[in-house]
């Protein structure tokens, strides 16, 4: 039996979901975007061109979700599937996308590099239980208007992981789809091969900005999948009560089901979330809190009601180094969004309230989300019944360790994690040099690194991309690209 | 040697009937059998530890090759002992009294049998004396002794102090292990070494010899 974590029963669902609609059709939504609105007052919406409120139609509600697909398929850099998202499978992916990262040697943090990115990607690229890349972290390297595209750039030249990124501006969205085209080589293999997932946020409470809306829109229009971020915060920009933020979730989600569906009917959307408690001592906004992560799978549940794929931050910590703090938040929140079935599961690698990644906590969660990925697979009998025989046998040889029983199944029963957790008894551990888990994280990147291969693109297919990313970068001055000279 | 190459993979492999037909036929082809020992089945031992360290291969693994190594050593023992070729080593190896606890001893005999040793186990609550005794009656190299209880311990210093007084100290090496057993423990009652776990156990024991001999 694969185990499932509820929060919600089917009645408080439709309860949500029902309030949800009735705000999308009398408050609507405010919309910065003059395409998206005309589009909406096309099909039927009232729209008051002074305040850019939209009201929907319960019509456009029920097509919408009537369009949407049920799943979502990835493929990596070469073509081969890596994800269906869909019922209650879960993928992993690092959290993005943080504008600092934890220097490895130093400990402080800091602004990310070029070269810090072109190793995560590597890194990431060699973590098993990693499904996907993220774009987690931003250069501060390059031109800021190319930061964006530059971090997918960098992703898809040295890590054949799909990934989940997003676009900054209105503009960049073209270069960001130019890139992807050149490893598929054509529309209609990016369109039957999605490589990315484009997060797509409306702006608490209840609005659509100019970016983000026309970012779902070109999303749309070249079945590129999109993940709606709706991010209520409890008590502050939302209802202070987890249902009440779940309501404001569930219409800003939903509109954006909308409009992806109105603009391409059957375009791949994924239903999801980084909601936060909001800490009304600290003026925060807690992605460790256990209310946060419950309505992270709350959502969720809402989401497959819906017969959407899923995702949400939630297992990530604000914590500000490799400490106690971020392996609890974030294996708490791993294993409810794996235990509820969110299908992409955000956070690996950050700290500090999504500002900040660790390649060495992304090791160390790699771990945890391997360890949650076999939990979800739950107890089943393998050749367990009837049981005398192989107890016969454990009576007669005196132990089980090279049986036939336990050969076949010790792999598959029983997950083995990497070298950053200490399972070694007290006497090796101190023989071995006392090692603290940050000493491990650190010696297990470079032997990792020390393995990182190629993604197998052809070297066409780099320099083609290489040439998309230069003619940007010209368009804001810069005349050479910082990973050319590494 | 081809051959012998091919009794080192398939030792690794744990396929223990090969290897022990392989080294039949070594021995009709008249290979010299200290040879298939070190550079079939040692040189095969060696890159199972080797991967079990780096946990590329799991106890299981190691348990089969060992298994195959056992049973290509009564092929070469008697050729060996016919030869006045030492075997590779002696040990003896016990829980100490009222002990009754032998998980942990048994895995450290059945790795050591595995990498080549000659294990004479006398089982779990063995006196101080029946240690000492079996070291000489057998010719031993080292005496092994595992403790699970803080109150059994005080054996394992009995074991070193009777050594001394027999004549034994410095010509049998005395290597102690267990949960509640600790490196420092093991140098303050006088002891050779101590191993943290089986792997563990055989590497010491191997440092006691000398590369070359057996």
């Amino acid at each position: 039996m694969r185990p499932v974590f509820r929060l919600l029963s089917d009645e408080l669902i439709e309860r949500i979901v029902s309030e949800a609609r009735d705000i999308l059709c009398n408050l609507g939504m405010e919309i910065h975007n003059d395409g998206v609105l005309s589009m909406l007052s096309d099909h039927g919406a009232s729209v008051d061109s002074r305040t850019l409120h939209v009201s929907f139609t319960p019509d456009m509600i029920d097509k919408a979700l009537e369009t949407a697909p049920d799943s979502v398929k990835l493929f990596d850099v070469m073509g081969r599937q890596t994800h269906d998202l869909t019922n209650h499978n879960v993928y992993f992916t690092p959290g993005s996308a943080a504008i600092n990262i934890l220097d490895p040697a130093s400990g402080e943090i800091r602004k990310p590099l070029t070269a810090d990115y072109v190793e995560y990607a590597k890194l990431v690229s060699r973590l098993d239980n990693i499904a996907s890349q993220s774009t987690a972290f931003i250069p501060s390297d390059v031109h800021e208007r190319i930061s964006d595209s530059y971090r997918l750039f960098l992703s898809l030249m040295y890590c054949s992981k799909p990934v989940v990124t997003g676009a900054f501006t209105i503009d960049a969205f073209n270069v960001m789809k130019d890139l992807q085209l050149a490893v598929r080589g054509s529309a209609v293999a990016l369109r039957e091969k999605p490589l990315t997932i484009f997060s797509c946020c409306p702006t608490a409470p209840l609005k659509w900005s100019d970016v983000t809306s026309a970012n779902l829109v070109d999303c749309a229009e070249n079945f590129i999948p999109v993940e709606y971020i709706s991010m209520p915060l409890s008590g502050f920009m939302a209802p202070v009560t987890l249902v009440g933020s779940l309501v404001q979730h569930t219409a800003e989600t939903l509109s954006g089901v909308v409009l992806s569906q109105l603009t391409q009917p059957g375009t791949p959307i994924i239903y999801g979330g980084s909601p936060a408690a909001f800490d009304m001592r600290y003026e925060t906004t807690p992605m460790g809190a256990v209310e946060t992560q419950m309505i992270d799978c709350a959502f969720n549940e809402i989401g497959k009601y819906l017969n959407l794929p899923t995702q949400a931050y939630i297992a990530l910590s604000d914590a500000k180094k490799l400490d106690a703090q971020a392996g609890l938040e974030t294996s708490m929140g791993a294993t409810l969004a794996a235990l509820a079935g969110i299908n992409s599961i955000s956070g690996p690698g950050m700290l500090d309230f999504e500002s900040c990644q660790s390649l060495e906590k992304l090791v160390v969660d790699n771990e945890i989300c391997g360890m949650t990925l076999r939990l979800t697979k739950g107890i089943e009998p393998k050749e367990d019944f009837p049981a005398m025989p192989i107890f016969e046998e454990l009576l007669k040889e005196k132990h089980l360790l090279i049986a036939n029983h336990t050969r076949k199944y010790l792999r598959d029963e029983h997950y083995f994690p990497g070298r950053v957790i200490d399972r070694a008894n007290s006497s090796r551990w101190k023989e071995e040099g006392s090692l603290t888990i940050g000493d491990r994280a650190k010696s297990e990147i470079a032997r990792l690194l020390g393995d990182y291969e190629p993604t197998g693109l052809s070297d066409d297919v780099l320099e083609e991309m290489t040439g998309l990313m230069r003619a940007e970068a010209a368009k804001f001055g810069m005349n050479s690209l910082p990973h050319e000279d590494l | 040697m081809e051959l012998l190459d091919r009794i080192s993979e398939n030792l690794q492999n744990g396929f223990d009937e090969t290897v022990v037909q392989l080294t039949e036929d070594a021995v009709e082809k008249q290979i010299p059998p200290e040879e298939i020992l070190s550079d079939g089945l040692i040189v095969g031992m060696n890159i199972v530890g080797e991967k079990f360290k780096n946990h590329d291969i799991f106890l299981p693994d190691v348990l089969l090759a060992a298994r195959a190594m056992n049973g290509a050593m009564e092929i070469l023992k008697p050729l060996l002992i016919k030869e006045g070729i030492p075997v590779r080593g002696k040990v003896v190896i016990g829980s100490v009294k009222d002990d009754l606890h032998d998980i942990g001893k048994n895995l450290v005999a059945i790795l050591l049998k595995g990498a080549g040793f000659e294990v004479i186990d006398l089982g779990n609550d063995v006196p101080a004396e029946k240690f000492i005794s079996a070291a000489k009656e057998e010719n031993a190299h080292v005496i092994g002794m595992s403790a699970l209880l803080t109150t059994t311990m005080p054996v394992m210093k009995k074991v070193v102090d009777l050594a001394k007084d027999e004549g034994l100290f410095g010509k049998v090496k005395i290597i102690v292990g267990g949960a509640p057993v600790s490196k420092e423990y093991a140098l303050e009652i006088g002891a050779d070494a101590y191993s943290y776990d089986g792997a563990n156990a055989v590497e010491t024991v191997e440092s006691f010899f000398p590369a070359n001999s057996r």
